[in-house]
């Protein structure tokens, strides 16, 4: 069992390498042809971004760029795109990860190729991932951390200098957090039968206190505002792979939503990937009819807001019943509300009456 | 009741009490004044002889006075014609007043300008002039003074040298009050400027300091002389007319006119004769003041005279003022340089030639700061002050609109405007900068635009081959990282060669090179 494990990442990782590799390669042989080297990738500029029913997520269409050398304005990106490649090879050489922040730095001193700001760097390594059509976790760069998760779910570590050491995520109170090394661990086994996913730390550490996992037999997740890709990458293999159904638990207002939608149904920022977007997963509040059925106490929307739900009302991602219902109990009420909002009821109340009835209407 | 006394006073004592007008205001003024008022003349001097001009001139503070200003000792020596021995006391002891009934091209007046500044030492020192000279012969050597109420030279000292070298030309020494910090800049600059409109005068300059400058000679070429022509009827005056009649050996108006004049011919003047109602046969010397002043009249009207005749005019040349702009701005090949000599013009019966010139370019721009600097010449004589009333300043800033040419308010130009005359349109007594008079304005205004047209090209290519550079340097800044990491992540051993690439992209830059070494050529189409 354990040296399968590490057998298949280490494919995983010789695949990925090797992928890096043709890029050099393709280049390399370009320029050996007298040819101003090129790359082809799909284009993600948004009227090349399109919705798919079927995947229920955003895809990219059939429009491709050329990045090419002969160009004066790709030059530099294909440069950079080329030098990215370079360094993430390296990384799996090394069997190091790095954020994307170290790469803008790391790029620092190499003259000419220096990105301006992070902004540029992130945009090559999205760059990378649409010409690889894999997401940067598979060659080592990750966003910075602050999501976490807790439950009884028992991992394997791939990372060097743990490989094949396991853990129970239920081992650490505060959650553990989702870093390189959970992302590319391996799932060994687990006796929860739901994924639980809230927005806010504080009722993430609430729910731990109250038991949550064991009275709902479920793993929780924080996500810490919009989910980071690899945990959005994480609750996509438990629903995937160990079946287990998602529930998602946020803030009653337009950004709570999207916050659902986003792990629900996948960003425009990500049409390029597969595997981040869990269609099956459920949003389960705070609802806008909660706030009224629940008399939960609340503040008005403010035009912001207002903005932002008829924008969502438009979204291909929202057009079904539920959303559509929601949002127009939320325009009509002119009120939102947060998950705090419960404590008005008593600190568990959230846990005693709220989540199981919902739970139980789902 | 006062019985006001009204006297006579000579022409000397006039500018005596009016010398502000000469341009001998103040000391820092006064000093400019004598500098140019003697290097001037020693030019005319010279191109008289047809010689290139070989001039010295020396300032040397000997006293301090209190008021901040000093007394200095002036010297200049030239290689010109030299003065006669008899003519010496007449030409620098007494402010001459000559009538010219001819006219040609010339620097300043005859000798005014020289007579007023020994006045101005005299008056400021009281110590006499030195004036040596010689016309090949003996050397004579006077010390002499002006009796300014009487307007005649006091000769206080005359000897006569044995001329052993066979030289030939004039020293002039005087003492003068001035004040050289104040001016020096100016002076410099007027230095500067007049080797710049005569490339063929060597001119040596050693100021208080005992610091000496140099303006080379860079052509012993130099401009024809002009030709001495009649007046043109258009530009006669009455007072002119007037003295032509008194001394004139014609005995019949007709020929008096087709005589003193030019542009006119027998049937002229018998029509321009008819049309002032003064008959054929009417001696000259017989009219009365009412029949001149009809005859000046009508012949500013009068449109059936020939054009006025450019030939007593002497411009310098497309060629000798490319040289002493080239000369003074130290201009490479690489800087723009554009002359251009417009064909000669009128304005109230004087011809009148404009030659302009353009440099543009980066040794123009170490040189300047941003804007278009304007060097403005008259008859071949630098004008310094006063440059924002005069005409070449409002053409340069109001009427011409240089956007048209790629010419933005901060691109280091250099504008070299000379209007040559027998008559230069200055606007005061003081010289210093000429009337936006209609036709020299329109004439300035297209001279400036023609040259400008070649700017427009040159700049146009100049911004085309920066760009193709640094298309070029990007390639070169970006190439070799792409082959440098596409070989380390194809783990190859060898960098490919971009060569190939370099040169696929620097092809374009050379091609258009060539094109911009022959601006200053295309724009002599302009004529």
């Amino acid at each position: 069992m354990q040296e399968k494990v590490v057998k298949k990442t280490e494919r995983h990782r010789e695949s990925m390498e090797l992928a890096l590799k043709s890029i050099g390669s393709l280049i390399y042989e370009q320029i050996e042809n007298r040819e101003f080297p090129w790359i082809m990738i799909q284009s993600r500029s948004t009227d090349n971004i399109v919705y798919d029913p079927d995947l229920r997520q955003y895809v990219l269409g059939g429009r491709t760029i050329r990045r090419h050398a002969r160009n004066i304005r790709h030059i530099r990106p294909l440069t950079q795109l080329v030098w990215t490649s370079w360094f993430a090879r390296e990384l799996l050489k090394l069997r190091k990860t790095s954020t994307l922040r170290e790469v803008y730095y790391s790029a620092r001193g190499q003259r000419d190729i220096e990105f301006r700001n992070q902004a540029e760097s992130d945009n090559i390594i999205t760059d990378l991932e649409t010409a690889l059509n894999r997401p940067r976790e598979e060659f080592n760069l990750f966003p910075e951390e602050r999501s976490a998760i807790f439950g009884d779910l028992t991992i394997e570590y791939t990372v060097p200098g743990y490989e094949g050491k396991r853990m129970n995520l239920t081992e650490h109170p505060d959650g553990v957090m989702i870093g390189p090394a959970l992302t590319s661990s391996e799932f060994v086994e687990t006796t929860a039968d739901k994924v639980l996913v809230i927005e806010k730390g504080a009722m993430f550490t609430r729910l731990v206190e109250e038991r949550a996992h064991e009275r709902f037999n479920a793993i929780l997740i924080h996500t810490a505002g919009q989910s980071p890709r690899s945990t959005r990458s994480i609750i996509h293999r438990l629903n995937r792979d160990h079946g287990l159904p998602v529930y998602i638990f946020t803030d009653g207002d337009p950004w709570g939503v999207h916050i659902a939608i986003v792990i629900i149904s996948g960003s425009a920022n990500a049409a390029h990937l597969r595997g981040l977007a869990t269609p099956e997963a459920r949003w389960i509040g705070v609802w806008a009819s909660d706030i009224v059925k629940y008399k939960l106490p609340t503040e008005n929307l403010t035009d912001t807001d207002l903005k932002r739900l008829k924008e969502l009302r438009d979204d291909p991602r929202y057009k079904d019943e539920l959303w559509q219902r929601e949002i127009e109990v939320f325009l009509k009420i002119g009120k939102k509300a947060e998950l705090e909002a419960f404590s008005r009821y008593g600190l568990t109340y959230i846990v005693d009456e709220y989540l199981p009835a919902k739970l139980e209407a789902v | 009741m006062t019985e006001a006394e009204y006297q006579a006073i000579s022409p000397s004592d006039f500018f005596y009490r009016n010398r502000e007008i000469a341009g001998f205001s103040n000391p820092s003024r006064a000093i400019y004044s004598a500098v140019r008022e003697l290097l001037e003349n020693s030019l005319d001097a010279c191109e008289a002889r047809m010689v290139p001009p070989d001039i010295y001139l020396r300032l040397t503070e000997i006293d301090t006075s209190e008021s901040g200003s000093s007394i200095y000792t002036l010297r200049i020596e030239d290689n010109g014609t030299g003065v006669p021995s008899e003519q010496i006391p007449m030409c620098f002891g007494q402010v001459f007043y000559g009538s010219k009934y001819k006219l040609k091209q010339a620097r300043g007046t005859f000798g005014l300008g020289g007579t007023i500044t020994i006045l101005y030492g005299q008056i400021t020192t009281h110590k006499p002039v030195r004036v040596t000279s010689s016309t090949g012969g003996d050397i004579h050597d006077y010390d002499m003074m002006i009796d300014i109420e009487h307007n005649r030279p006091l000769i206080m000292k005359h000897t006569v040298m044995e001329n052993k070298k066979g030289w030939r030309g004039t020293a002039v020494e005087l003492q003068l009050e001035g004040d050289y910090s104040r001016s020096m800049y100016r002076i410099h600059e007027y230095l500067k400027q007049t080797a710049m409109v005569n490339p063929y005068a060597d001119i040596i300059f050693v100021g208080p300091k005992g610091r000496l400058y140099r303006f080379v000679r860079a052509t012993e070429r130099m401009p024809p002389l002009p030709r001495s022509v009649n007046p043109h009827p258009h530009g006669i005056d009455v007072e002119t007319f007037r003295r032509l009649a008194a001394v004139t050996d014609s005995r019949y108006m007709k020929t008096f006119m087709t005589e003193h004049f030019q542009g006119v011919g027998e049937k002229t003047a018998k029509r321009f004769l008819r049309a002032a109602k003064v008959g054929l046969k009417v001696d000259p010397k017989t009219l009365a003041p009412d029949d001149i002043v009809r005859l000046v009249r009508t012949a500013r009207e009068f449109n059936d005279f020939q054009r006025p005749d450019p030939s007593c005019l002497s411009p310098i040349g497309e060629e000798l003022l490319e040289t002493g702009i080239r000369k003074e701005l130290n201009l490479s090949e690489d800087d723009f340089l554009k002359v251009f000599q417009r064909k000669p013009a009128t304005y109230l019966g004087f011809p009148f030639i404009i030659e302009v010139a353009i440099a543009h370019g980066r040794t123009v721009a170490k040189q300047i700061k941003g804007g278009i600097t304007i060097y403005r010449f008259a008859n071949r004589i630098p004008l310094l002050f006063d440059e924002s009333s005069g005409v070449v300043w409002k053409v340069v800033n109001k009427v011409i609109n240089w956007s048209t040419y790629k010419v933005s308010s901060d691109t280091p130009l250099v504008a070299v405007v000379h209007v040559c005359s027998t008559k230069i349109p200055y606007k005061t007594v003081g010289k210093e900068y000429m009337a936006d008079q209609l036709e020299v304005e329109r004439e300035i205004t297209n001279s400036l635009r023609s040259v400008a047209r070649s700017l427009r090209l040159y700049i146009a290519r100049s911004i085309r081959i920066a760009r193709e550079r640094r298309r070029l340097d990007i390639f070169e800044k970006f190439l070799p990282k792409i082959a440098e990491f596409s070989t380390k992540l194809s783990d190859k051993e060898e960098p490919p060669d971009i060569r190939p690439l370099l040169e696929a992209v620097s092809a374009r830059i050379p091609e258009v090179e060539k094109k911009i070494s022959e601006v200053p050529q295309i724009a002599g189409e302009g004529r």
